[in-house]
């Protein structure tokens, strides 16, 4: 049996920072454990909070489950967290402004050319264009792990449009309306405040041209997007319009929304739809989801996209590897935050190594997400094993394999009450005129015991997340 | 040269139209060999939005009409000083590297026979320039040159099964051929002076650019067995056929769509 760090355990010990909630879970009896279950779970209903995290599809009207037992770091562990976010956050960034335009990383030799240029997601339409304050990625969403006191892995970058969000911000409501005692007693940082930061955000990267206050709308593929709660949520915390593509219309290299009051000029479009369907005129000829012009009005400097188009080449599996390295390059600094050791299947030797040790690595797919055609060495069969192989020698370069990490537990309600369940965290940093953070984030959890998948489509369930004041 | 271009695309509706949008790139490349005497584009009853210069080099330009009409018209008239160049590309400001132009397209994605193809014709070759030249050479021979054998949607690896082609499938071929062999390579569009008499014979013409390491993109028109030279004008490149197409648009609402195209490319003084 393996060793995990137990996030509320050390040995015997309650760690500090969930000594706020030792009494509580102590004391709470079962049978109002239950009721408040019950209670969480018609609530989350009423609010309609239905959807898959992070875009992994399945059923639209599942309910994903809430843990009631917060994930709790103190004030010390986030200022790292934090600081580590940013500065990747910071070098993501300024990766996309260098790919698009001078391509400094690649003539340094530092990271290879078929790996950024042949990349899928790099989108050749917006090379020489840089978006307004340097900024292709304003939502950075990463994924980490914990496996120690002081041991944090980065798991993935997301670039592109991390979903989730509302996932925090519903979290903590419902905690704190069901049991308000414990926000009196323990000092947490509130997260609220994130839909006005990201409005904030938004409005400070629309164009040059935009005079006067900035129109911000979200841009959704519509209700039938298993995320369209999110987006309808978000549209209503930040006071600004939810729009679909027929809702907008590109003229004199502008973009403008149908509105009962005539049209009206549109300068920030957070879109939640993928770059391909975003225009017909520019990617997908048949998309229906888009505005056709709106790549022409936003390379004229009409109009800002968040994400950028083409942001999504900093978040590929492969091009993980080299975040560090960018950090380096970039910012001159050593990596606050590690990445998770991973081998490029793309690499004869590298590839050699994994199909030797499959049955103790995690491989998944370069372009994949969600938990979704991933292969977990010391969960599978020798004919699971046996296939995979199959597959990767087939199409190496598809896929990158990271050893199985020795994720935190966090304590966690279950059936005969409560027991360590592996946890995740994705903080939700903001890039603009200034880089924020709210103190919190989704935190992720494998409900089913032993299991190292946190995927909601796999089992998986959320939690509030805290952050302590000082 | 001097050549004087007149060119109307003319999109007719069976029914009238909300409106129409169309990113137009239909500029003559800025580049050594190239000067622009007068050039104008202009969309009746259209409104001019954005203009930009995009990665490639490429200037391009929003359009949006606003309806009902049945009728949309993009006329093209100008007249560019051109001298030969060999077919190297110089003096063209791009922000995107060779290596951006690898990618494998769904039209130009190379198969067996486009990858033996390549193999077989640069077997020998004794500088990238030769192997470049040899390719060119293999695509004119295999792809006979035969109007109406293929369609906009035609790809590489289709119309070398096929044996014939248009300049499309001649340029899309070569670049199938180049990527096989990992070279770099580009659609471009443009417009060549065919005939003396200013007949049009492809006019609106097509073909494609070769990275040649030393001496930068390097024009090759199969489909007329040689570099491009003072009868050609560049405009605009792309991925493939439809990723450089001069005029992409969409119309706004239900209608089927007519398309006439009339291009007319003279030589001499204005």
């Amino acid at each position: 049996m393996q060793d995990y760090f137990n996030e509320m355990f050390d040995g015997g010990a309650v760690r500090a920072p969930y000594a706020g909630l030792e009494t509580w879970v102590r004391e709470m009896p079962a049978e109002l454990r239950q009721m408040k279950q019950a209670e969480a779970e018609a609530l989350f209903r009423r609010i309609g909070i239905t959807f898959a995290v992070y875009g992994e599809g399945g059923d639209p009207d599942r309910l994903i489950p809430f843990d009631m037992f917060p994930r709790v770091f103190t004030a010390g562990e986030w200022r790292r967290l934090e600081r580590g976010i940013k500065q990747r956050a910071r070098a993501l960034n300024a990766f996309l402004v260098d790919v698009y335009g001078r391509g400094e990383i690649v003539r340094a030799g530092r990271i290879p050319a078929a790996l950024v240029y042949q990349n899928e997601a790099y989108e050749t339409a917006v090379a020489g264009f840089v978006p307004p304050r340097g900024v292709y990625s304003h939502i950075v969403g990463i994924d980490l792990v914990r496996t120690g006191r002081d041991e944090f892995f980065v798991l993935e970058d997301n670039c592109r449009t991390p979903s989730g969000v509302s996932y925090m911000l519903e979290n903590r409501e419902i905690m704190m309306r069901m049991f308000p005692e414990i926000f009196r007693e323990n000092r947490i940082e509130p997260v609220e405040g994130y839909p006005e930061l990201l409005r904030r955000t938004l409005a400070s990267v629309a164009p040059e041209k935009c005079q006067g206050e900035p129109t911000v709308v979200i841009l959704t593929p519509g209700h039938y997007n298993s995320a369209y709660y999110e987006h309808s949520f978000l549209a209503d915390m930040m006071g600004v319009e939810l729009v679909e593509g027929p809702d907008l219309f590109c003229e004199g290299g502008f973009v403008w929304m149908r509105t009962t009051r005539g049209p009206q000029k549109v300068d920030v479009i957070y879109r939640r739809i993928d770059d391909a369907f975003l225009d017909p005129l520019c990617f997908r000829p048949d998309s229906m989801l888009g505005v056709p012009g709106l790549m022409d009005c936003y390379r004229s400097g009409g109009v800002t996209i968040a994400s950028a188009p083409g942001a999504g080449v900093a978040d590929d599996k492969a091009v993980y590897t080299y975040v560090p390295e960018m950090i380096r390059f970039y910012l001159g600094e050593e990596p606050i935050l590690q990445n998770v050791p991973t081998w490029q299947c793309a690499k004869p030797d590298e590839l050699a190594h994994v199909l030797d040790n499959l049955a103790d690595l995690v491989v998944k797919e370069v372009h994949g997400s969600g938990g979704y055609g991933m292969l977990v060495g010391p969960r599978a069969t020798k004919d699971q094993i046996a296939a995979f192989a199959e597959k990767l020698r087939e199409a190496p370069e598809h896929y990158i394999a990271q050893p199985t990490l020795s994720l935190s537990t966090c304590p966690t309600f279950v059936e005969e009450g409560i027991a360590p369940r592996h946890v995740d965290l994705r903080p939700y940093c903001l890039v603009g005129e200034r880089i924020e953070l709210v103190p919190g984030g989704l935190t992720r959890v494998a409900l089913t015991e032993g299991s190292l998948v946190v995927n909601s489509s796999q089992g998986g369930g959320v939690k509030d997340t805290w952050v302590l004041a000082e | 040269m001097i050549l004087t271009v007149a060119h109307v695309t003319t999109y007719r509706y069976d029914r009238p139209v909300r409106g129409a949008v169309q990113s137009i790139r239909i500029f003559p490349s800025s580049c050594e060999g190239q000067r622009v005497i007068d050039w104008e584009v202009a969309v009746e009853g259209g409104l001019r939005g954005g203009g930009f210069t995009d990665g490639a080099g490429d200037q391009v330009e929003g359009w949006s009409i606003r309806g009902p009409v049945t009728e949309v018209a993009v006329r093209v008239a100008g007249t560019v000083e051109t001298t030969d160049t060999a077919g190297v590309l110089r003096g063209h400001r791009e922000a995107l590297p060779p290596d951006a132009w690898l990618r494998p397209t769904p039209p130009i994605r190379p198969d067996a026979a486009l990858a033996d193809l390549a193999r077989g014709a640069v077997a020998g070759a004794a500088d990238p320039l030769d192997r470049a030249h040899r390719l060119a050479g293999a695509v004119a021979e295999a792809i006979a040159y035969r109007p109406g054998t293929t369609h906009a949607h035609t790809t590489a690896a289709e119309s070398l099964a096929q044996g014939e082609g248009v300049c499309q499938d001649h340029a899309q071929a070569l670049i199938a051929c180049a990527h096989a062999i990992g070279q770099p390579a580009r659609y471009v569009s443009g417009y060549l002076f065919a005939t003396a008499d200013g007949t049009p014979h492809e006019a609106a013409h097509a073909w494609a650019e070769l990275w040649v390491e030393g001496l930068g993109w390097v024009g090759f028109d199969p489909a007329n067995a040689c570099c491009p030279d003072a009868r050609y004008i560049r405009l605009a490149s792309g991925h493939d056929a439809r990723d450089a197409a001069p005029i992409r648009g969409i119309a706004l609402g239900m209608a089927d769509e007519t398309l006439d195209v009339s291009v007319a490319v003279q030589a001499g003084q204005q």
